[in-house]
This record gives C-alpha cells, structure tokens and sequence, in this order.
C-alpha cells in the first residue's frame, strides 16, 4: 500500500510499504478514506520529538472502512463506516474504566521507554513516535486498528467525512481544553493559538457556557476564522502587548481561564526573548518552547484555571511557579481521552451544533502529503487544515 | 538498580582493560608513553604487568560484587608503584670506545604523571574495595540476582492468584519461559531459553501457598538455574484491583558470566521482570499481548532497544506468548 513515511528531520516522503495485518484478536484493518495532518505532526517533522525511527508511517487522525476483523471485534463488520480515535486504548484497566483512555496502562508496547521519559506510560498512539508505542499512523491506504472493540465509533448518518473527521483528534481536544477549564456562564476565556485545535476550544468554551472568548495568534488569516467561523473577539501578539490587552478587556482581572493550544513549539513577538527559548530548543538545551504556556500564566486572573492541551514532550525553562502558587491558580492538562467525547460530540454535530468541516483550507491526495506538510508547517496560502485522500 | 559501587567496579574493569590491552601488547609505545626507558627488565615487567591487568579485567566485569577483585587491584597498585620507582632511577651510564653514550633521555616529566596516575588509581581502588566490602557486610542477603518489581491489575486477588497459580499460564507472559509442566504434588519441570545455550531446564517446587495471597517457589536440587521466588497478590486500596509482588532471586546459568552475557543481549533481570508483569496484565486485562510495528513481539527490554520502523512487517512475527497467528 501507499503510505506516508517520516524519513529524517523536514522530510516525509509517499512509500510503498507492506499491507497491515490483523495481529490481535481485537484488531480490525481500516481501508482509510480520509485522513489530515495534525499540529502534532509537525513536532515530529520538526524533529522534536525523541525516538522517530526512518519509515514510521505518520497520521493519527484517520476515518474509513472496515475491510477485516479480528475474531474478538464482535460490534464491527466489514463495510461499516468508522472514525478512529488517536489513542489506542484497551478499554479494561482502571484507566480506561474512570475514562482516561490515553492513560491507558495496556496499549504501549513500549512503555519502559516511556517510563524513562515521563515516570510512567501513556497509552499507544498511532504513527506518533515509539514513545508511544511505535504504531504504524493513517497517513496511509489502510491500517491496523487494535482494541477495535473499543476504540473506532460507527458512522451511520451519511455526514460526509469533512463533517465527521476530527472526530478523532481535534474536536473532542479541543472540547476537552475547554472542559478542563472550569468554565461557569459568563466567564471570560483566553485561548492561546487559532490553529484547528484552538478554533474548537473556542467554539467548544462557547457550547460550555463562556460569555466572551479571546483569540490570540500572529497570523490575520487565522484570526479572521476564529472570529467569523468560531465566534471570538481576536488579538494579533505581533501587533499588541498581549498582557496589558487582556488586562485591558477585562477590567484589570484577567481571564477567568487560559488555554494553551500552542505547545512546544510557540513563538514569541519580542525577537530577543524568542531567540532566547529558540536557540536553547534547537539545542537540545530545552525540549519544548513555553512561551504560549508563560503568559496564559501570567494572564490568568487570581484563582483561574489554566487549560493544557498543547503538545509538550519534555522539560521547560523558566517556568512562573511563582506565578501559579502565589495566585491560587490550577492548571490541567492531557492528552485527549477522546473514546469520551465521540458519542456526545457526534451528536453535536448531527444536532447541527457545529459542522467542524469549517477549519479546512486544503484538500489534496496522499501522494501530495510532502506538500501539504511543506504549506502547513510555513502556513503559506493561509493554510489551517490539510485533508488527505488516499 | 545498579549501585555506585557496582558502577565504579564496572569502569576500574574496564579501565583494566583499556590499560592491561597496551600494557601487554603494545609495550614499547607504552613505555615512551610515560617516559621509561626501554631495557629489557622494563619490558618484561611491562608485559608481566599488562598481563596481570586482564585478570582484574575479567573478574570485575564478570562478577556482580567483585570485592576480592577489587583488593587484588589495590595490591596491584602498589606493585606498580615499586616498579615505577625502581625504574626511575638514573639510567646507567653506557660507554662504548670510550665515548658516553645515553639511548633516548628518559622523560622526568611523563614519568611523575605516570606515577601521579597510579597514586590516584591506588585511591578509587582503595575506596571501590572499602566501599564494597562495608555494603556486602550491611546487606549480607543479597544473592547473586535479586529483582523485585510490582504492578496493580484491575481484577480480584482470587483470579490473579489463580491464573498465575496455573503454571501453565506462566510461558503467556514470562517472555523466556518456553513451558511449564505441572508434575503433581507442588513440582513442576520448566524450560526456558537462555542467550547463547538454546534452552536450561530445571525442576521447581512450592514451598508456599496461600490461596489468593501468596505463592513461593524454589528450583530443586541440581537445577541448571537455581532461583526462588515469591509472588504475593494484595487487595488494592479503593478496590482498584490486586498489587502483584514479585519478588525472585537467581543464579544465572554458568554464574555471574552468564548474567553478564544476558546483559550483553540487553535483557537486565530487572527490566525482564517488569516486562514479563506488563505481559501478565495485558493478557488478564486486555486478553492479549499488546504488539505493535515497533515492537510486533509485544512488550520486550531487547525490542525496545532496537525498534521496527512502524510500517508492518512483511511477515507477521509471533508474539511473546505464541498462542495468537
């Protein structure tokens, strides 16, 4: 089959490689129809995140057709339709049964590598580093599906796959920041980063009952979406300072609650102090840049809740600990437990809530998904979303 | 795991090595090295020295608490340092027809850098030795392997304790096992691999079980492995399940070497025992051995060093337990 491989730093390049096979009793094969590329999946290009082997086949957001089950994958048959959600989860450890299914305990192969890294194992994802289990991603013709049983939920309304897609990463991660924090009617919420993640904390903080929602980003195009399509008020950092304008929208509090949807790789609009955080990334002196997760900090009014579903991978500099113990605030984070969230988010959409397919700006095959990386990464012709048809 | 002491054990062997290979073999350019000059006394206890350097070499690096290595390389030192001295007195004057001759002016400076070197590998010798020798003393239980490890499994202790109490069960998830056969009245004949001898076998017995609380086992007399072990379930606080502790102690096959070699193929006792808990709670939870393109075998210390490219494979590969296609 066709696949799109991770091949060294900037480079990922469309291989023929072997078909998947049903490995596990509670595998299914996923003939994939659609599948996109993830912020997250520019950390792995970028090269900074640990244990990317050449030939992992990338993608963690990916839909399609049921062509093959395992003997234990009694809710599937071959010909139903299925989103697949990005952690791999087992379904039957204490983590799965309270609903932290990326804390799951089963599903990482390689969870003494994870261990060394984090203290203990997340659970599996797809095409996303051996880290996390070295599973071969969606970017691809078909895929092996494990705790099929589990994980993959039936598409049976006819929406088509725009409609339904981010099912499996972005909209239930970004529903989750704007759970986590905390939000009671008539808050005020900060969301750091208008890529796909952060247009649906905005849209998701105003499902949970946000009375105004502040976008903050450097590029215009992506702005303009959170505004018209997510409905927030919207600050450029390269134009404002962004602490005293939030001061400033909000009578000198801050907001009620920040969300991080940035993650390790933030920018800054003072040249010196991204330079600073830059070159100690590139370096290797830091694992991730936390400039977005600074300032939702030193934003947050006293006792807030900061929210973080940003992607981080290792270890920060200067982190404001002052900040966060002297001014009462909590902060949250994690990978999306997005088994959780499928059934209520999908009926959202069928509701006519939302139609998430608003986020996509490109639409290409999957042997262009060189270039679709190369137009998002740059995030030239005002690209937020990339789509892939295999 | 590993210890300072053991850690510094483990670099004076290597450190041994990496002096004991030059010393014997290379001995001229050792000797213009630190400054001696070469005479054939000086050459033949060079040699003597640097062969002499490969026991503790051998021994260190072999033995999991090599004290009396350690004292050897002391004593080592100090016969260095008498070698040393005796070769750093004026160099005879030579005389042919008369005229004076001096072969290659030995060099004062790299001969007091030698010996610094040999002062200051006296005292890690000398602190390596004491420090060993006192922990050997604190904990004088400790076998040649001991691992202990733990894990919490969201099930009863009465199913822990009686998946585990099949023994059968137990090659499902201990990567090694090749089988267990119950031979009736607490004994039981086991077959595992082992790195470079195909397979050992040994016979084993239950010397204590507590249903739904504990097992203990050892190996009987004359087994290849001897080892014991004792695998205790406690009820999880909340109800969350069992606390499995293990707790085991063995003699790798042919002695200390063979643990070394084990350790050569990447599979610390430790990390195997881990690896072999995550199995048994995949299996009992998720009813099956995890696999993924990275690591198609499931859970396993020496996959994990060297992972597959996540791509499938082009055959599918077994998995640690062998019971799925």
């Amino acid at each position: 089959m066709r696949a799109n491989v991770w091949s060294g730093r900037n480079t990922v390049q469309v291989e023929n490689v072997p078909d998947p096979q049903i490995l596990n009793d509670r595998d299914a094969i996923v003939k994939i129809t659609s599948t996109a590329i993830c912020g997250s999946d520019l950390h792995l290009y970028d090269g900074y995140v640990p244990t990317m082997k050449r030939g992992d086949i990338l993608g963690h957001e990916f839909m399609g057709e049921v062509v093959e089950t395992g003997k234990g994958v009694g809710n599937l048959k071959v010909g139903d339709r299925v989103v697949v959600p990005f952690p791999i989860s087992c379904g039957n450890c204490a983590a799965c049964q309270s609903g932290l299914f990326a804390a799951c305990e089963n599903s990482n192969p390689n969870a003494g590598m994870a261990e060394k890294m984090w203290g203990h194992a997340p659970c599996g994802i797809f095409g996303y580093s051996h880290l996390t289990g070295g599973y071969a991603g969606g970017q691809a013709e078909y895929a092996r599906v494990p705790f099929a049983d589990v994980g993959p939920i039936k598409i049976e309304n006819g929406l088509p796959d725009e409609s339904v897609l981010f099912l499996s990463d972005i909209f239930p991660t970004g529903y989750m920041g704007a759970e986590m924090a905390d939000i009671t009617p008539g808050d005020v919420v900060a969301v750091w980063g208008a890529g796909p993640v952060g247009q649906f904390a905005i849209a998701s903080a105003y499902m949970l009952g946000a009375e105004r929602v502040i976008a903050i980003d450097r590029f215009d195009y992506r702005l303009a979406m959170a505004r018209d399509e997510a409905g927030a008020e919207v600050l450029n950092y390269e134009d404002v300072n962004v602490l005293e304008a939030l001061k400033e929208m909000t009578g000198g509090r801050g907001p009620d609650s920040c969300i991080d949807a940035v993650g390790m790789e933030a920018h800054h609009s003072h040249a010196g102090l991204h330079a600073y955080d830059r070159v100690k990334h590139a370096t290797r002196q830091e694992s991730d840049r936390p400039h977005a997760l600074r300032e939702a900090i030193m934003a947050c009014r006293n006792g807030g809740t900061i929210s973080v579903i940003g992607v981080y991978g290792g270890f920060i500099d200067k982190f404001p600990m002052g900040a966060v113990l002297n001014r009462g605030l909590t902060i949250k984070a994690g990978q999306c437990h997005v088994q959780k969230y499928l059934r209520p988010l999908l009926e959202r959409i069928e509701g006519g809530e939302i139609d998430p397919s608003f986020v996509i700006t490109h639409k290409m095959g999957l042997d262009d998904a060189p270039k679709g990386y190369e137009t998002f990464k740059h995030k030239e012709d005002d690209c937020v979303k990339v789509v892939l048809k295999p | 795991m590993q210890s300072t002491d053991k850690k510094l054990a483990r670099f004076l062997g290597v450190f041994s090595a990496a002096l004991g290979v030059p010393m014997a073999f290379m001995t001229r350019r050792f000797l213009r090295f630190i400054g001696i000059e070469e005479t054939p006394q000086s050459v033949l206890w060079t040699r003597i020295v640097g062969v002499r350097e490969h026991g503790p070499a051998i021994g260190l690096l072999a033995r999991e608490r090599p004290v009396g290595w350690l004292w050897a390389r002391v004593a080592g030192d100090v016969m260095d340092l008498a070698l040393l001295g005796a070769s750093m007195r004026q160099p005879k004057e030579r005389r042919m027809l008369g005229v004076r001759l001096r072969k290659r002016q030995p060099d004062r400076g790299r001969q007091l850098a030698a010996t610094g070197g040999v002062v200051a590998t006296l005292g890690l010798d000398t602190l390596a030795a004491v420090s060993m020798s006192r922990t050997d003393k604190q904990d004088p239980s400790e076998g040649p392997e001991h691992v202990k490890s733990a894990i919490t499994v969201w099930r009863s202790p009465e199913e822990t304790y009686s998946f585990w109490h099949d023994f059968t069960n137990l090659p499902r998830f201990m990567a090694h096992l090749e089988s267990v056969e119950p031979a009736g009245d607490g004994h039981s004949h086991w077959k595992a691999k082992a790195p470079l001898r195909g397979t050992v076998e040994w016979d084993a017995e239950i010397v204590e079980d507590v249903p739904s609380r504990l097992i203990s086992w050892r190996s009987t007399d004359g087994a290849d492995i001897q080892n014991s072990g004792t695998v205790r379930f406690v009820s999880a606080p909340h109800g969350t399940g069992t606390e499995i502790h293990v707790d085991m102690r063995y003699a790798a096959p042919a002695g200390p070497v063979g643990a070394t070699v084990a350790k050569l193929f990447g599979e610390e006792p430790q990390q195997q025992v881990e690896d072999d808990l995550r199995r048994f709670k995949q299996l009992i939870e998720a009813g099956e051995i995890v696999r993924s393109d990275g690591s198609p075998e499931g859970t396993l210390a020496r996959r994990q060093a060297k992972q597959r490219p996540a791509q499938p494979p082009k055959k599918p590969t077994a998995s640690t337990n062998g019971s799925q296609s």
